[in-house]
Order: C-alpha cells, then sequence, then structure tokens
C-alpha cells in the first residue's frame, strides 16, 4: 500500500515549479482564487441581498411549476437552479428533471458557479431527493431538513471546490537561485450560511472558510502579504519553523495587524509536512472559531508521489458564541455538504488527504474512513507512514496525511468517529468510479 | 371659563373628542418614535415556546411551537440528542404570537429522553426537553371514551360519594354546622392554594406567549368576578340551595382544571393508570361532595323545606356541576390542550374558589360575631384532609 518513490512526481509540483526561467510571470501560477476572493471580499457586506433566493421565491418557482406542468423551459429552469449544489442523482427520480437534463446535470455537477439564474435552490420537499445521495433520515442517519443546501454562490465558497484547490501563489526567483513565492490574504467578515436557513457572522482570510490553503516546497523563501480589511485587529500565525517576529502573534515582532493596515510575513519554508495558519489575536478561541484558519503545506523538495491530493480542513460553527461547543461541525465549511455531493476518486488511484484538525471548543477530532485502510503520516514531516489505520484521532492543530486507493467501485462513508460530531454535520462519501 | 363650554357640550360629542386626542396623540407618538429613538443594537430577541409535543409512531415527534417574543423566528435546522433531522414546517419566519407545527423524522424509543434543539436563523438554540417519550395517545373516539370514563371516575362518582354524608351531616346541630362549613372552607382553600401554586408554575413553564403567570391571574380574576356578578341570577327558591350550588360551581371549575392536568399527564406517559390513582383521586374528590353539601345543612330550615329534605335529582345536577367537568377537563388535556389553556382554566378555577369561600366565609361567624375553636379546628382539619388525601395522588 505505500506508494513507491519510483512513481512520478505529481505534474502539480512540476507545473508549479519555478526553477525555469519563464516563471515569475505575475499571475502566472494564479489559480484565480486571489483574485476572486479579493473582489469577493470588497464587496462581502453586502453580498446575498440580491443574488440569494429566499425560501419565497423558491415556493414562487415550484407553484409555477405546479401551474405549467410539462412545460420544458420550466424543466430547464429547474434543473438550471440545482446545478451546482444539488447532486447529481438528486433529481434522477424528479419528475421535473428529465432525462436529457439529468445528463447536462452530470458534466457540471462540480461547477462552482454554473451562472445563471439562481444556484443552490433548496428543494423543500422529500420526494425530490433520491435515495441513491444517501443522505437518509430517520433511522437512514442525520441530515438537515430534507433537499436543502446552503447557497455556495452567496457564500462565496464551495466545499467541492475547495477540497483541490491548492494555492501555489506567485513565484519569482531569488538572486541566489531560490524561488520567492508570495501571496496576498485579506482578513475580511462575511455572513455564511454555514446550514441550509442558518447564516453565522464569519471572520474570514480571503473570504471563505477554511481560508485558502497556501502551497509551496520545502527551501522556498515566502512572502505573504496580509491586509486586514476588517473591523478587527488580526494576525496571521504559521505553524512552521520562522524568527520571532515573523511568528504572527500580539506584543512580537509587528504584533496585531490593525484595522486597515498591512504587513508581510516572510520566512523560509520549513519543515516540509502538513500545517496550519490560523489568526493568533485575542480572544483566540473566538478568533478561531470564527474562521480564521487554513492549511498550509510545504511539501518535500523531492515531492510526493502522484496522487489525487485534496485538503479536509475539520472544524465546528459555535453558532450560539457561548464557547461551550459547537452547533456544527464539518470539513472545508459546511456540514454534510459531502453527503450532498460525494467526492469522486478514481478506483486503484492514490488519493492524499492533507487532514486538519483546527475544531474549538471541543479537545478531539477524528477521522474514519469506511470499506478501506490508509496509511497515516503525522504533520507530514517523514515520508514513512507511522500507521496503517482506518481511524485517527487528533487534538486542536493536529494534522496528517492519509493516503490510500480504494480497491471497489461504490460509496464509502467518511466522517468523524466521535459519531455525535457526525450527526452533526462531520460526515461525507467518498464515490469511487471506474 | 372653558368650563361652561365643555359642559355644554353633549357627552357623546366629549367621548368622541376625548377618543380621537388619544388617538392623535398616540399616532404623532408611533410617528415620532421611530425616528427619534435609536435603533436595538442587539441581535434580534428569539423565544419559542414549544406548547404541545405529539410523539407518534413509527418514528415521528410533532412539536407545536408558538413565538413567546417580540421578533419572527425561524428554524432552520433541528437536532434531537445531537443529531440533525429531517424536519418540515416551520420553514417560514414564525411570526409574534403565531404557532407553527414542527414534524421531526426521529427514531426515538419509549421511555426514553430527549432533548431538542432548535436551531435558528441566527444561529441561536431553544432547547426543548421531552423527559420521558411515550406514544401520544390516538385520539379516536374509542380511546375518547376511555378518557372520558376516567372522568367520570375520578370526577362525577366521588363528588356523588361525598354527597352522601348528608343524612349525617343533617343530624348536626348549630355549632357542628358550622364547624362542618368550616371543614369545607378549608377544603376549598387548600384547593385554591394547590391549584395556584399549578397553575404558577405551568403558566411560567410553557405559557410565555400569553403573559405566563398573569394569565393565570387573568383566569382567577375574570371567575371571581363573573360569580360575584351572576350569583343572584341563579335561580333558587332557598338561599342553602344557591350556596350549594354555588359551591358545586366552584368546585366544578376547579375540577376542570384538575381535569386537563390529569388528561395531559396521560397524553405525555407520564401518568400510570391503576386502581391507585382512582382511588387516591376518588377519596381526595369525596370530601369535594361534602364540601357540596354542606351548605344544605348548615343554613337553618326555610319554610318551603321544613322536613329539610332535598331531592335527589337535585343531588345528582350538584354532582354533575361539580364533577362533570374533571370528564371536560381530561379529555380536552388528552387532546388539544396547551399549556396556556391549562393556566388560564387553572386560574378561572382558583377564582371560582375564592368566590366561593367569600361566601361561606360569613356563615363560620358565631351569632354574636367572631370565630371560634371549632371553626378554626374545622378550618384546620379541611387543610389537612385535603392534603393527606391529596398524597394519594401522585399527579
Amino acid at each position: 500500500m505505500t506508494p513507491g518513490l519510483e512513481e512520478p512526481i505529481p505534474p502539480e509540483t512540476e507545473l508549479h515549479d519555478d526553477t525555469s526561467p519563464f516563471n515569475g510571470t505575475l499571475g502566472d501560477n494564479f489559480d484565480g482564487n486571489l483574485d476572486g476572493s479579493l473582489d469577493g471580499d470588497a464587496d462581502g457586506h453586502v453580498d446575498g441581498q440580491g443574488t440569494r433566493r429566499g425560501p419565497t421565491s423558491r415556493r414562487a418557482v415550484l407553484a409555477g411549476a405546479a401551474g405549467a406542468a410539462g412545460a420544458a423551459g420550466l424543466g430547464a429552469l429547474l434543473l438550471r437552479s440545482a446545478i451546482g449544489d444539488a447532486p447529481v442523482s438528486a433529481f434522477a427520480t424528479s419528475g421535473a428533471a428529465h432525462p436529457a437534463g439529468h445528463a447536462a446535470v452530470s458534466g457540471a455537477g462540480r461547477a462552482l458557479d454554473p451562472g445563471g439564474a439562481g444556484t443552490a435552490t433548496p428543494v423543500p420537499d422529500a420526494r425530490m431527493l433520491s435515495p441513491a445521495t444517501g443522505h437518509g433520515a430517520g433511522v437512514n442517519g442525520a441530515t438537515f431538513r430534507t433537499g436543502q443546501v446552503v447557497d455556495h454562490r452567496a457564500n462565496g465558497f464551495d466545499p467541492t471546490a475547495v477540497l483541490r484547490d491548492f494555492d501555489w501563489g506567485t513565484t519569482s526567483r531569488l538572486s541566489d537561485g531560490r524561488t520567492l513565492r508570495e501571496w496576498d490574504v485579506v482578513a475580511g467578515e462575511r455572513e455564511i450560511e454555514v446550514a441550509p436557513g442558518l447564516r453565522f457572522p464569519a471572520w474570514t482570510f480571503n473570504a471563505r472558510v477554511p481560508g485558502p490553503t497556501l502551497r509551496c516546497r520545502e527551501g522556498d523563501r515566502l512572502r505573504v502579504r496580509f491586509v486586514n480589511a476588517s473591523p478587527h485587529q488580526h494576525t496571521m500565525h504559521f505553524h512552521g519553523i520562522h524568527p520571532a517576529e515573523m511568528d504572527g502573534v500580539p506584543m512580537v515582532g509587528r504584533g496585531t495587524i490593525a484595522p486597515g493596515e498591512e504587513f508581510v510575513y516572510e520566512f523560509d519554508a520549513e519543515p516540509f509536512g502538513l500545517h496550519l495558519y490560523h489568526c493568533h489575536v485575542g480572544p483566540l478561541a473566538e478568533h478561531i472559531s470564527r474562521g480564521m484558519y487554513g492549511t498550509f503545506i510545504i511539501d518535500p523538495a523531492q515531492g510526493r508521489p502522484r496522487a489525487d491530493e485534496m485538503v479536509m480542513v475539520q472544524h465546528g460553527w459555535n453558532t450560539t458564541f457561548d464557547g461551550q461547543g459547537n452547533q456544527l461541525y464539518a470539513v472545508n465549511g459546511i456540514p454534510f455538504h459531502y453527503m450532498h455531493e460525494p467526492i469522486r476518486v478514481k478506483r486503484g488511484e492514490l488519493v492524499r488527504i492533507h487532514l486538519v484538525n483546527i475544531l474549538e471548543y471541543d479537545p478531539i477530532n477524528s477521522f474514519h474512513v469506511h470499506g478501506n485502510f490508509f496509511d497515516y503520516y503525522p504533520t507530514g514531516t517523514r515520508l514513512e507512514p507511522s500507521e496503517y489505520t482506518d481511524t485517527i484521532v487528533q487534538g486542536q492543530g493536529q494534522r496528517g496525511i492519509c493516503e490510500m486507493r480504494f480497491p471497489h467501485v461504490g460509496r464509502y462513508m467518511f466522517h468523524a468517529h466521535k459519531t455525535e460530531f457526525a450527526d452533526l454535520g462531520w460526515m461525507g462519501f467518498f464515490e469511487v468510479v471506474d | 371659563m372653558a368650563e361652561p363650554l365643555l359642559s355644554r357640550v353633549p357627552r357623546s360629542a366629549l367621548a368622541a373628542g376625548i377618543v380621537a386626542l388619544i388617538a392623535t396623540g398616540l399616532a404623532v407618538l408611533a410617528a415620532l418614535a421611530g425616528s427619534v429613538l435609536p435603533d436595538r443594537t442587539g441581535p434580534p430577541v428569539e423565544s419559542l415556546v414549544v406548547e404541545r409535543t405529539v410523539l407518534s409512531a413509527p418514528g415521528t415527534i410533532e412539536l407545536v411551537v408558538r413565538n413567546a417574543g417580540p421578533d419572527p423566528v425561524t428554524v432552520a435546522q433541528v437536532s434531537v440528542n445531537d443529531a440533525f433531522v429531517a424536519v418540515t414546517g416551520g420553514e417560514q419566519p414564525i411570526g409574534r404570537l403565531a404557532s407553527e407545527t414542527l414534524r421531526l423524522d426521529y427514531p426515538w424509543e419509549n421511555g426514553l429522553p430527549y432533548t431538542v434543539s432548535l436551531l435558528t436563523s441566527t444561529g441561536a438554540v431553544i432547547e426543548h426537553a421531552i423527559p420521558m417519550a411515550a406514544a401520544t395517545p390516538a385520539a379516536t373516539s374509542a380511546s375518547l371514551l376511555q378518557v372520558a370514563l376516567l372522568g367520570v371516575m375520578i370526577g362525577v362518582v366521588p363528588v356523588l360519594l361525598g354527597m352522601t354524608t348528608l343524612p349525617l351531616l343533617r343530624r348536626a346541630g348549630p355549632t357542628a354546622s358550622r364547624v362542618l362549613m368550616a371543614l369545607t372552607v378549608g377544603l376549598l382553600a387548600f384547593l385554591a392554594v394547590d391549584a395556584g401554586i399549578e397553575g404558577l408554575e405551568v403558566g411560567a413553564a410553557g405559557a410565555a406567549a400569553f403573559g405566563g403567570s398573569m394569565l393565570f391571574v387573568l383566569g382567577a380574576a375574570l371567575a371571581f368576578l363573573l360569580l360575584a356578578g351572576t350569583q343572584r341570577l341563579i335561580p333558587d327558591t332557598t338561599r342553602a340551595g344557591r350556596v350549594a350550588l354555588l359551591v358545586a360551581i366552584g368546585i366544578g371549575v376547579h375540577n376542570l382544571g384538575e381535569g386537563l392536568a390529569v388528561g395531559s399527564a396521560l397524553a405525555v406517559g407520564e401518568l400510570a393508570l391503576g386502581t391507585s390513582l382512582v382511588v387516591g383521586f376518588a377519596l381526595h374528590n369525596t370530601t369535594e361532595g361534602m364540601a357540596v353539601v354542606a351548605p344544605l345543612t348548615a343554613l337553618p330550615p326555610v319554610p318551603a323545606q321544613p322536613d329539610r329534605t332535598v331531592r335527589p335529582g337535585r343531588l345528582l345536577l350538584l354532582a354533575i356541576v361539580a364533577g362533570g367537568p374533571a370528564v371536560v377537563g381530561t379529555v380536552l388535556g388528552a387532546t388539544l390542550t396547551t399549556e396556556s389553556h391549562a393556566t388560564f382554566l387553572l386560574g378561572l378555577g382558583v377564582g371560582a374558589i375564592v368566590q366561593v369561600i367569600v361566601l361561606l366565609v360569613p356563615q363560620l361567624r358565631r351569632p354574636e360575631g367572631g370565630l371560634d375553636l371549632p371553626v378554626a379546628a374545622g378550618l384546620g382539619a379541611g387543610v389537612v384532609l385535603m392534603y393527606v388525601t391529596g398524597l394519594l395522588v401522585a399527579a
């Protein structure tokens, strides 16, 4: 099971490596995420007013559907509004979704922003949801109100996209031949629909929770320009080896970054492994639980074996702000998301999960995968796995890399094996296909 | 100067003018307050009261919730014992004082406790505890008949049994009669205090939307005033008969509230039905029968009834007035009632009883005025009797 190092270096690492003289142009390595995030932050406070469709308009659409049953145009409208949020199979049994439409959805099922009149329209009708989604009710397990999902478009991020979204920054070459890797990260505030119908006043890095997954290579020089566009003081505190003045804690070096100010955190990428960053301003628990955290990956110089890579940041939402635990648990922002949109992986392909736990207020978190075992690399700082298991426990701030191959096709759950967290949102599905 | 002018204005016109003035003043106030005063700085105040819980097989929990707060509340998601559940109902905001039925899909088990957490659109959590899950009896005609039969057994029959003490009571001399009346007042006083405590508790627990415990006070005041204002209208040829009927009415209204409590306890599975419950209530309520007939003996003979006999039909009527509401109460309690209803009805019962006490107290006085030891003993005995028989009923 242990992947051999003779496997080819993943193309991502090759592509974004900057030893090439052609690299270094601004925006060369942008994946588009940063631009979008900055825009989103600028108007973050007014988002959702006009674009988010409330239950009323949803009902109106359904009422219209009843009135004009059989109209092909209407069927298309319903479909279009379903793209992006509803799982592909969710409409398989729906009368409104004809087979042709179903096929059309399949292609765009992962799209973050399909455009069109509306996205993420929950359908308040139990019959619309196929049992094939696996997201049951009653004895079939925990679920939000049947058929409801959050409006990812209004939120400005989609956990399905977050999963495989690695931000390699902008690279250039230093005089000593090393790679300089730069990012802009903006702190902001925005309301996020963290569960259908429930809006949470989050504090964010680049307008998403978790913040961008910053990825680099061992030995890079890193320069993170941190802009505080929020009304509160914040910092970026990186896990890693760096000078004290780059530690991003109050009263050391620059200390807290006041609203409207900015600061450049600059340090070397070491040691290789799976790390994280978060705000370190007090009250610390609140700054973290509001959403100010993200993954920080330093790849080993020689790279890792090619794999289908993904990031899972385990966290919670304490919507009552009582500091006594969380009302919602999730990976990558939205509870139950991967129940609605299972993570597609290929049979036999190496899957690498960068698993981070930043859960506030609860002592431990855990990760369990069904129908499979994985090699576990604690903190990702060694190239040899420490354990071959199907369940791993992490305290807050702990992280590790899980590598596995699925030998069989089908749906396999993954969830916290602290099952209370699972029932409160921290569960999802892998969909293994050929 | 203005006085002669105003005095010449017709009274109706004056009233209309004053009403118009007040209305204008209020309108100006409403218009100004909004622009002058600052907006509320805090988050919305969200308050939902669960008025009724219905557990039905297989695996459904129904909550009737009412918005008891000033702001609309939207129930975004619902969890039961820390697991989110599929729920229908309450998708739209619930306005102030409006109510909504939430239907949860959850495989509950008989006899286990559950905590339902309503997660609102702002992230607030409103918790509702189900101390012990038990299937809510379906309101079929057969089951309602059984509930009604329970009401007859704990309400009407004991009162009738208590009335059979009449021949004995009639033999009592004037002092003994006063002691009996004192006993009755003691019984009633105990009932009033007992129901008062319960009414305030129920009101505080689940009737917040409609004023909570104030609903109890309202019911008590209304019942008191209603009986005080209408007792002269009660058709009866004798004062003794009228007093007995009033006592029966007071006890009857009380038994309505008591029946409600029994019926709703039955509905949520908190009440163990059986011989002990029925016998306990019977003993408790037999004393109420004594209280109803006591006035018939305590008064001096009247010319119309020289032999001091009372027709059986009259006794039956009194028994139905005093005990019948228990039947109505148990059926209501087992089917529709909410805490708000119960609070108000408990208040009505207490108000009616207090009015009857006010009516009876003058008769406790000695002819020369004042209370004496036997009467005080009778009052005490009434309270103790109710207390002891009340211990037999664990409801």
